[in-house]
């Protein structure tokens, strides 16, 4: 039985595999990684942005991160027959190389049925690529605005201390009329984001 | 074709390298130090993009020339090749596979990359492609050149090829990098030698096949890889849960 494959770092030039464009390599020039839908999408559109920090509370400027999550009714695009066709439900964004911010552009998921009753709050699966990540980092964001979903979140409930499920909810505010929800990373220290093995 | 992972093993942490290796120094202050939070893979996991066909170009998978300019890239002329399997070695069909490197020089084509070796102007060093209904996949470029990298006073990359394969769901998702059988530089390298067991290293080093190298042309390296997953079923006129 062949046991999985073991992962390495991507380094610090993974933009040349995963988002080329970014540093002008002309390799899919038609491609907007981080733009998740079409034009005549369902749903709210909005921004989730942030920056992933290091244990020092710097950026990490080489970060790519990859987000996956349902459509606005909560059904996963390419594996739920009538999920919306405007939606790709997978981006890729790489952090700025000056200021660490990194942008998705997407809309807010809905909740996501278990199967067996239960109901998922609203949220989307990130992972997390850099230089000295051995291997990728699997967390998710939730959002700040949906307590109450969040509150039967059987995800959220494996958490045992509050104050770390805290740091899986993006803050919600508006500019220019944008919703923009802001979701930063810590890889370490006192604000650890939780993350996952699943 | 759509895919859903219907179940996923529990990934062995412990055959992949730690968060915390201090010999490469960068993971020290990029590792997690909190456990992480261990579930069931749910539908959110087991889920994934579809790639099509659709995205993929012909000369993806060619690195000789899908950075072409006014001629090939220089140096050795090579083949990587293998198959995508699950756990339970049945291939796994339709995994974006997409890898890079640095050209032969020992140089990347970014920004970032300082190293006084040259560019070459022919070779961006990207290249993908999907893995065929047996698994197996192909890639054509020129074997990329060791370099040195800021970490200990004289730490050295051996060769490698950075591989990115998406699977069927999130829980599959894996980045690791190819190396070269015989490479001097195996045993001094950090990022080499964080995976633990040596068994497990050695299923990141590509074999030379001489069988399958062309003569007066290149030669063959072959590596294959395994995603997690014993499970997988394709549903594509299937309603969920039907």
């Amino acid at each position: 039985m062949p046991k999985e494959t073991p992962s390495q770092t991507a380094g610090p030039y993974v933009h040349i595999g995963l988002m080329p464009g970014v540093i002008g390599i002309p390799f899919e020039p038609e491609r907007n990684w981080n733009r998740l839908f079409r034009d005549g999408v369902q749903g709210t559109r909005i921004h989730i942005e942030g920056i992933v920090f290091d244990g020092t509370e710097t950026p990490v400027r080489d970060a790519v991160l990859e987000l996956w999550q349902a459509d606005a009714q909560g059904r996963y695009p390419g594996h739920d027959t009538d999920a919306d066709p405007a939606f790709f439900g997978f981006g890729r964004a790489a952090a700025d190389f000056s200021t660490g911010l990194f942008v998705f552009e997407t809309i807010k998921p809905g909740p996501v049925p278990m199967g067996d009753g239960r109901v998922q709050a609203p949220h989307c699966s990130l992972l997390i690529f850099a230089r000295g990540i051995n291997i990728h980092l699997h967390t998710r964001i939730y959002f700040e605005d949906e307590a109450e979903a969040n509150a039967r979140d059987p995800i959220l409930a494996l958490i045992e201390q509050e104050n770390r499920r805290q740091t899986l909810l993006a803050r919600r505010t508006l500019r220019d009329g944008a919703v923009v929800y802001r979701f930063d990373v810590h890889l370490q220290g006192p604000k650890e984001t939780v993350f996952f093995d699943a | 074709m759509k895919q859903k992972l219907e179940a996923v093993r529990p990934r062995d942490r412990s055959w992949h390298p730690p968060a915390y290796f201090p010999d490469y120094k960068t993971s020290v202050l990029r590792s997690p130090r909190l456990p992480l939070v261990s579930f069931t893979a749910t539908k959110s996991e087991l889920t994934g993009p579809v790639f099509g066909h659709g995205m993929i170009r012909p000369t993806d998978n060619d690195l000789i020339v899908n950075g072409r300019v006014d001629g090939d890239p220089i140096g050795p002329r090579m083949v990587l090749c293998g198959a995508v399997l699950d756990e339970d070695g049945r291939p796994v069909p339709n995994v974006l596979i997409e890898i890079w490197q640095a050209n032969a020089a020992g140089r990347y084509r970014h920004v970032n990359d300082g190293y006084l070796a040259p560019l070459d102007p022919n070779f961006w060093g990207v290249g993908r492609t999907l893995s065929a209904a047996d698994g197996s996949f192909w890639f054509r470029t020129i074997r990329p050149g060791p370099y040195p990298w800021r970490n200990r006073v004289n730490d050295w990359r051996p060769s490698h090829i950075h591989v990115s394969l998406w699977g069927a769901g999130l829980a599959q998702r894996l980045i690791t990098q190819v190396y070269f059988e015989g490479d001097p530089l195996l045993p001094h390298c950090p990022i080499f030698n964080s995976v633990p067991d040596p068994a497990a290293r050695a299923r990141l080093v590509a074999k030379l096949v001489m069988d399958e190298s062309l003569p007066h042309d290149l030669l063959t390296w072959r590596i294959d890889f395994v995603l997690r997953g014993p499970r997988q079923t394709f549903f594509e006129n299937r309603p969920e849960g039907a």
